[in-house]
């Protein structure tokens, strides 16, 4: 704010006519110019003189407003707090229009900020479990929802936003391309970079291409690129929902009579669903690229000697695992998404919280899930 | 109602010769009005005809292809950066649904600007908060969320935002759009109340014709064809008066 006047001396003057008695003359303005500077200086005033009846003298006043009106108010409650007068005197009705305005009588006679108590340990546990409750009911209701939707795909295929779809597989996919390809290939350097200095000790060399290969095709190509697609694609889900329920876009399908799973979900679960498995092939056969880079410039390994190395240590159903795994991961991260965007409540804050929610569960399911999955196969095979 | 002598015959605004548009397409073209001190101005026309982006560049977020635009006797369009930010300081900005941040409270939102441009203590900028919430009666509200309140309260709430300064000029995109009656005529008394109270520059862009007969001394009246103002005057004047057919039609709210 520009301060009109830094010096206080042309607004104000006071004069003390008897032991006690404080009056103040305001001249011209008191208003949010000067507001600031005149709380200061009457803290100091009032300490000086310590009066018992203060009389404000607003004669020469011109220009009043709120800011002006709550120093005036701050004054009687200083005055009021030591039991001591304040009076108004001169007032012009433009004054008093002002002042009744805001309603100066009735300020300050009672504390301005009444905070929200915050409730106690019990209550605040109740509220808690009754929101966590809630929050697990709508879940429920939102994955019986993306069943049914599904199911009415299957009965009518006609049914799904093909175009949606499509789209969706786009930005998924195709466009997620780029990244995972050169994070694959940088993690498949790495892995046999790291390897090879302890291999290389027993001269067995040969053997990172069947490190790489195996630990890429089997966890980390999936779990990287169901990362890369968690913090691109999910978080867009959950913000674009999101966005869409604050701006009423939601409701709006709804009244419609379009079913907002159907229309929404469906189309971005299918998409993930058929395109994360692809990224992942992609995934595993950029890593190997990096790692056959180091073995061939490092590791004295020839490229026939690498790949054959790799296709021997593979089978089809490390591949296969790891694909299917992915596409399970496909579905968690956009079902969690679009479960994230419908939860948003309030404005743009809300949009937020929702996709940083929507990455870290994410995250979460997928490494729960793959736990779970090494388990199931553990089992399965032994 | 309408108070004539209180308007001084000081230019707050003036626009020069503007040209405004998006890319190619040109919105408005050779513009040139003034808004005097105190005056209570409103921009109205049919939908599409440009009033919004007329307000969008009399507040600096558009820039103006061609033209100048004073405001308090500082070309806005002259430098960018420094002069925009020190008119703005000087104007409070009413948005059509209130922009207010949703993560703040409405005593929050309210506080924001005092917080950041005057060096007043806490409880007194929660006491001017106070009042300026019931200047637009929304004593009560101070701790809700804008989500939690109606969508009139939000834009009371917007106001008293864009009051908070005391600014010399306010600026209204469509106060009453979307308010009920009675609100909207709430709304009204409020701005002839501050008009009166402050001496406050309003400019208003909207096309509810009881507001405007209530609230406006002047209005310029702007149109899709020609581009540019057709109309200029006082509302019952131009009512009654206007030679153009289609500004008569306008204010007598013929088909």
């Amino acid at each position: 704010m520009t301060i009109l006047s830094k010096n206080l001396t042309n607004l104000y003057s006071f004069s003390q006519e008897s032991p006690g008695k404080l009056t103040i003359h305001f001249h011209d303005r008191l208003d949010v110019s000067n507001a600031a500077l005149f709380i200061k200086e009457f803290k100091v005033l009032l300490r000086t003189h310590k009066p018992d009846n203060l009389v404000i003298d607003l004669k020469k006043l011109n220009h009043l407003d709120d800011y002006g009106v709550s120093v005036l108010v701050e004054l009687k409650k200083i005055m009021g707090n030591q039991r001591g007068n304040f009076s108004l005197t001169n007032v012009s009705e433009k004054i008093e229009e002002i002042l009744t305005m805001h309603r100066f009588s009735v300020l300050g006679q009672h504390s301005i900020s009444e905070r929200k108590t915050s409730p106690n340990f019990f209550t605040h546990l109740g509220n808690v479990t009754i929101n966590l409750g809630s929050e697990m009911g709508f879940i429920l209701t939102f994955l019986g929802d993306t069943c049914f939707s599904f199911l009415r795909f299957l009965r009518h295929p006609g049914s799904l936003r093909l175009n949606d779809t499509i789209e969706n597989m786009k930005r998924v996919g195709l466009d997620a391309l780029p990244i995972v390809g050169l994070i694959s290939f940088l993690l498949g350097l790495i892995m046999a970079f790291m390897s090879s200095v302890q291999l290389q000790q027993f001269g067995a060399n040969i053997y990172v291409a069947s490190l790489v290969g195996i630990s890429m095709t089997r966890e980390l190509g999936p779990i990287m690129t169901a990362i890369i697609v968690a913090g691109r694609s999910g978080s867009s889900f959950a913000a674009e929902i999101g966005t869409m329920k604050i701006s009423e876009e939601v409701d709006a399908l709804s009244t419609m009579g379009i079913n907002p799973n159907l229309f929404l979900v469906l189309p971005r679960v299918l998409a993930a669903c058929l395109v994360v498995p692809v990224l992942t092939l992609f995934s595993d056969l950029f890593a190997i690229a990096g790692g056959l880079l180091v073995g061939v410039t490092m590791l004295d390994l020839t490229i026939s000697g690498y790949t054959n190395q790799t296709i021997n240590t593979l089978t089809l159903f490390d591949v296969f695992w790891g694909v299917f795994k992915s596409g399970i991961f496909a579905i968690l991260i956009s079902w969690t998404g679009c479960l994230k965007g419908f939860q948003v409540k309030g404005g743009a804050a809300g949009v937020g919280q929702a996709t940083t929610s929507a990455v870290v569960s994410s995250i979460f399911l997928i490494v729960l899930s793959d736990s779970l999955l090494v388990v199931i196969l553990r089992y399965w095979n032994g | 109602m309408i108070n004539k002598q209180a308007i001084k015959k000081r230019v707050a605004i003036k626009v020069m010769e503007m040209v405004a548009g998006y890319e190619e397409e040109i919105i408005l073209n050779c513009i040139n009005f003034e808004v005097y001190e105190g005056e209570i101005f409103v921009i109205l026309g049919g939908s599409g005809c440009g009033k919004s982006t007329l307000l969008k560049h009399l507040i600096g977020l558009n820039y103006p292809m061609a033209g100048n635009i004073v405001i308090d006797g500082v070309d806005i369009t002259d430098d960018k950066g420094g002069n925009l930010q020190q008119v703005l300081r000087q104007c409070g900005i009413l948005f059509q649904s209130g922009a207010l941040f949703s993560s703040m409270t409405v005593a929050e939102n309210v506080a924001l600007p005092m917080q950041e441009h005057t060096d007043l203590p806490a409880p007194y900028i929660d006491n001017i908060v106070k009042m300026k919430l019931a200047q637009v009666s929304l004593t009560g509200y101070e701790n809700h969320l804008p989500s939690e309140i109606s969508g009139g309260m939000r834009k009371r709430a917007g106001l008293a935002r864009a009051m908070a300064l005391n600014p010399k000029i306010l600026f209204f995109d469509e106060p009453s759009a979307g308010l009920d009656p009675i609100t909207s005529a709430e709304l009204d008394q409020l701005i002839i109340r501050l008009n009166r109270s402050y001496g406050t520059t309003m400019v208003i862009v909207t096309h509810e014709l009881p507001s405007i007969f209530t609230v406006a001394h002047r209005v310029i009246m702007l149109d899709k064809r020609f581009k540019s103002i057709i109309a200029e005057g006082s509302p019952q004047y131009l009512r009654d008066n206007s030679q153009n057919p289609y500004v008569r039609q306008f204010f007598n709210r013929e088909s």
